[in-house]
């Protein structure tokens, strides 16, 4: 608060909405629209010749109020919003579009493509122009629920089709959904972005179609067009449809190791580890081997049975065939240091236990091998898995015992 | 009158002037395509004394809208101010004679009416000099809005608009630059003679106007009255009738969008006694409200301290001969003296009587209160002794209270009004709209909050905070006793603190830089910042300008000490 006896009306409206700006905050919907009610007259400074935003701030605070006030309805929102596209014509475009969010959120969609559909045909002179990038998205968007029209449309054709049924009138509306989507969507795509949405849904209707080249020609833009920002997603769109075709092992391993390049933690690590650890090529197991440290170097794969198994897995395998220990030297020389505080606390031990038997197997396991037989975290797991005359601990406690001097050679 | 053609649309000759200088039929109000080009100096005049002589009701071009002058505006306004005052309680006199005539004074020192030769100069080739109509030097006529003489041309109706164009985006061929005859002349006149009327000047007039009659209201009263909507200011030209139309660079000169600080409007009232040759003011003596014995009475009570403090006031008044007349009365052009301002001085004596009795070094005050205390706990007969300590928390806690509330009610001011405004008549429409669009967003957000409109307005009051005695939590300390914090010696009674420190050691020079002292908050105890914090409210000013007037009185007060001691230092005895 201000004790500022001198006041005009520009102080006196930043005072304002410094309270509005509090009351959001705290989400006292009730005090905000009280204050936005007194600051809405700083949209008639006719005679000055500033114009600094006010019309920007109350499109703003005013969606957020309406949204959270318990007494407002779609129907108020709805004309609230009417009013601010009116209120400035360069913002004309983006108030349409997020108008659109807000009906989707809502799940009003045929409001929402009604919407867009008007924003569509919206001419302005210049603003047009200037604006190209807002109408680009609207359009986009567009086609996005043109594209979900075409969805609902082929799962009824799909349905029928079993039942014997063709209905025409379905299938010329589905196509014409279709052609009007893939226009819009490809249009988009075209410019460098992140559009995994629009991406997703112009490559589902390509696949349907028939037409593969185009799909992967359009994946591969996404994912290595350079000029597109760098996204991860975009890798695993290409990967997921390269496997869907049945593509070489090649092409799918360097699909793939982009991902782990820029996500080591990427869920589909699994899957790639498994793909490597089966590969002729001494290198591509390597390969694999260092992916499943990676992920596994992350938190949030702590408790995930399948990568410690698939670790222990290949692990094992190291060992048995006594062949390329050294692999499991380099990860493990950048690990030593902290893994064992962080996967093989005693703490985790018990945790483990008490929790998920199998993880507690496939870490021991790791633990064993990578520790020695001493390590805190095998003992007490392998202790109480024998006593609970668990059969596969005490295999793996002979496997560790037997392996034991090859933790020796490790760790030196 | 020099154009003789007979009207195209019903063939008479009776021609008059538009704004934008055309000629029009006054019978059938056909404008014609003809522009005045000849200079004729007794069309001009007589066309200017036609129109004025019937006040507003002028000629009727063809919207309805009649010539007006800016300073018919202020008139209006000054007599709307003037009218408020007297709902306020003020005597009528105020607006019929002493208003009205230094209105008058003004009008005719600044060359607007009621003299015989032009004022500023004129812009293009028209030679519009002496009008050769006479003054007029009828006496009053009731009411206020009659001007009856003749204002000296500022002639130039053409649309050239080059001088205004740093002012407006109004383009040349527009022949309404603004409603109002003189609006453009207003702006860019050179007015280093002259002083130009301004909306807190109409402050200024009312009080002048008020001190004149040496009226129980000062100008912190008066301003905060204005703001809290008592006397009209903002928006005031909502007052002017239809016909008064208000475009394009009247806006600038009527509308405003600040505030009037109390600074502005005092030293404008002080350059305005000047320029009207106004004699020695009616004396200010110890019987009128604005004698700071008085006054210090009210701010005592509006401050919740005890009577007896009144006491002390008065001695530090004669003490430093701040009660005398002399001292007091407003003698305009004098520049050696140093202007009063009542409000302040007021509350600056108070606050040096605080200093003297509690020091407020954020130390001793407190120790005082706890020996109050304990005192109170001993004293049975009268009232109790006034404890420092219990008086703070009431303030302050009142005072955040009221302080927070006025916070919010300046947030919440509504600066529009009904009437809308536009530069010229292209943006009327987008007006229009932007203010429908403006009505039912708030009606929108009103409807969500339970309440639409803002708070009420205040009752207009003298006081802002009040206590009584009657309050049975003990919050009120008039009626306390200073005796608990007085020490007995030489059978008077004096205070029991030996110490002072002055604001500042030397005051500047006001002049260079406007102030006696500056002050900041960090440099000072806190509880010297609180008590300027409270009659900072209680007045609507600034803290330092109550700083400044306590240097001004601890320099009067200690002077011969200063004077002696050239180094002087804390602890210093009374």
């Amino acid at each position: 608060s201000s004790h500022e006896h001198k006041l005009n009306f520009k102080k006196s409206k930043e005072l304002c909405l410094s309270y509005i700006q509090d009351a959001v905050l705290q989400k006292q919907w009730k005090r905000a629209a009280e204050f936005l009610t007194f600051y809405i007259e700083s949209l008639e400074k006719d005679f000055s010749r500033e114009y600094v935003g006010p019309s920007e701030i109350i499109w703003r605070i005013g969606t957020e109020i309406l949204c959270h006030h318990s007494r407002s309805s779609m129907k108020e929102f709805n004309s609230f919003i009417e009013q601010m596209k009116t209120l400035r014509v360069k913002r004309y475009l983006k108030v349409c579009l997020e108008h659109a969010f807000h009906l989707l959120c809502n799940g009003l969609i045929d409001e929402a493509y009604e919407n867009l559909s008007v924003a569509e045909s919206w001419r302005f002179g210049e603003q047009t122009v200037i604006q190209d990038k807002e109408m680009k998205l609207i359009r986009a968007y567009r086609g996005v629920l043109d594209y979900y029209s075409w969805s609902k449309q082929k799962n009824v054709l799909m349905e029928r089709g079993q039942d014997g049924f063709e209905d025409l009138s379905v299938e010329q509306e589905m196509h014409s959904c279709f052609r009007k989507a893939a226009v819009n969507l490809k249009e988009i795509i075209k410019i460098p972005g992140v559009w995994d949405l629009f991406v997703k849904c112009y490559v589902d209707l390509l696949e349907f179609y028939g037409d593969h080249d185009e799909a992967r020609q359009v994946l591969n833009e996404y994912a290595y067009n350079s000029k597109f920002p760098a996204n991860p997603n975009a890798h695993v769109y290409l990967y997921e449809f390269l496997k869907r075709h049945g593509e070489s092992k090649k092409s799918l391993i360097s699909a793939l190791k982009i991902l782990h390049d820029t996500v080591p933690s990427h869920e589909l690590m699994i899957e790639f580890n498994t793909m490597l650890q089966k590969s002729k090529k001494r290198k591509k197991r390597r390969l694999g081997l260092k992916v499943i440290f990676a992920a596994l170097d992350y938190a949030g794969w702590k408790e995930n049975v399948k990568a410690w198994s698939c670790l222990a897995r290949q692990v094992k395998q190291i060992v048995i065939s006594e062949k390329r220990l050294y692999w499991i030297k380099q990860e493990w020389n950048s690990r030593k240091d902290w893994w064992p505080a962080f996967h093989f606390s005693r703490y985790l031990a018990k945790k483990n236990w008490q929790e998920n038997e199998s993880l507690s197997h496939e870490k021991a396991l790791v633990a064993g091998i990578l520790l020695g037989k001493d390590c805190k975290y095998f003992k007490y797991v392998s202790h109480q898995g024998c006593k609970a005359q668990v059969k596969r601990f005490r295999i793996l406690k002979k496997f560790v015992n037997k392996h034991n001097p090859v933790y020796l050679r490790i760790s030196r | 009158r020099d154009f003789n053609e007979r009207c195209a649309q019903c063939s008479e000759v009776n021609w008059g002037l538009t704004d934008g200088g055309r000629f029009y039929c006054k019978s059938c109000h056909n404008v014609t395509e003809r522009t005045r080009e000849v200079v004729n100096t007794d069309f001009i005049s007589n066309a200017r004394v036609q129109t004025i002589s019937k006040g507003l009701r002028k000629e009727e071009k063809t919207d309805g809208d009649c010539e007006w002058y800016v300073c018919e505006g202020f008139q209006l306004v000054l007599k709307k101010q003037a009218e408020a005052l007297e709902a306020l309680g003020v005597c009528p006199q105020m607006k019929d004679k002493i208003l009205c005539n230094f209105w008058r004074c003004y009008l005719q020192k600044s060359k607007q009416a009621y003299c015989n030769r032009p004022a500023g100069e004129t812009v293009k080739a028209l030679s519009v000099c002496d009008s050769s109509t006479d003054v007029d030097s009828e006496p009053e006529r009731p009411g206020l809005l009659h001007l009856l003489s003749l204002s000296e041309s500022e002639g130039d109706l053409q649309t050239d608009c080059s001088f205004a164009s740093s002012t407006s985006k109004v383009s040349a061929s527009t022949s309404v630059c603004s409603g109002s005859v003189d609006g453009r002349f207003y702006l860019m006149k050179n007015q280093k003679e002259n002083l130009r009327m301004t909306m807190p000047m109409t402050l200024s007039f009312c009080y002048m106007a008020l001190l004149w009659l040496r009226e129980p209201m000062t100008l912190s009263d008066l301003l905060r009255f204005v703001v809290e909507g008592h006397i009209p200011y903002l928006n005031v030209f909502q007052h002017f009738p239809e016909k008064m139309k208000l475009c394009g660079l009247d806006l600038k000169i009527f509308c405003v969008e600040s505030w009037p600080a109390y600074e502005e409007v005092y030293n404008k009232m002080l350059e305005l006694a000047a320029f009207l040759d106004l004699p020695r003011f009616p004396d200010i003596t110890d019987s009128c409200f604005l004698h700071p014995d008085i006054l210090c009475m009210k701010y005592l009570m509006e401050a919740n301290l005890p009577d007896e403090l009144h006491n002390w006031t008065c001695r530090v008044v004669k003490k430093i001969c701040i009660g005398e007349a002399d001292f007091l009365t407003l003698v305009p052009g004098n520049k050696s003296t140093r202007k009063v301002k009542y409000d302040v001085l007021a509350a600056a004596v108070i606050v040096v009587v605080l200093k003297l009795l509690f020091l407020l070094d954020d130390h001793y005050e407190w120790l005082l209160s706890d020996f109050a205390e304990e005192r109170n706990k001993n004293n049975k007969e009268g009232g109790p002794y006034f404890e420092f300590k219990k008086w703070y928390k009431v303030i302050k806690c009142s005072l955040d209270v009221e302080q927070k509330k006025l916070d919010e009610e300046r947030a919440k001011y509504l600066w529009r009004c009904e009437k809308p405004l536009f530069y010229s008549a292209k943006k009327k429409s987008k007006v229009l709209k932007r203010r429908q669009m403006v009505v039912n967003l708030q009606n929108q957000f009103g409807k969500l909050c339970g309440s639409v409109r803002p708070a009420e307005k205040r009752n207009p009051s003298s006081f802002q905070l009040s206590w009584s005695e009657e309050d049975t939590n003990g919050s009120c300390f008039h009626g306390h006793s200073l005796k608990g914090i007085l020490q007995e010696k030489c059978g008077l009674l004096t205070a029991m603190n030996p110490d002072y420190w002055l604001c500042t050691v030397k005051l500047c020079t006001e002049k260079l830089c406007g102030h006696l002292a500056h002050y900041r908050e960090v440099d000072f105890p806190q509880s010297y910042h609180f008590v300027l914090r409270l009659f900072s409210f209680l007045l609507r000013i600034q803290p330092s300008y109550i700083h400044d007037e306590v240097c001004m009185i601890e320099h009067k007060l200690f002077n011969k000490r200063l004077c002696k001691k050239p180094k002087y230092n804390r602890g210093l005895r009374k």
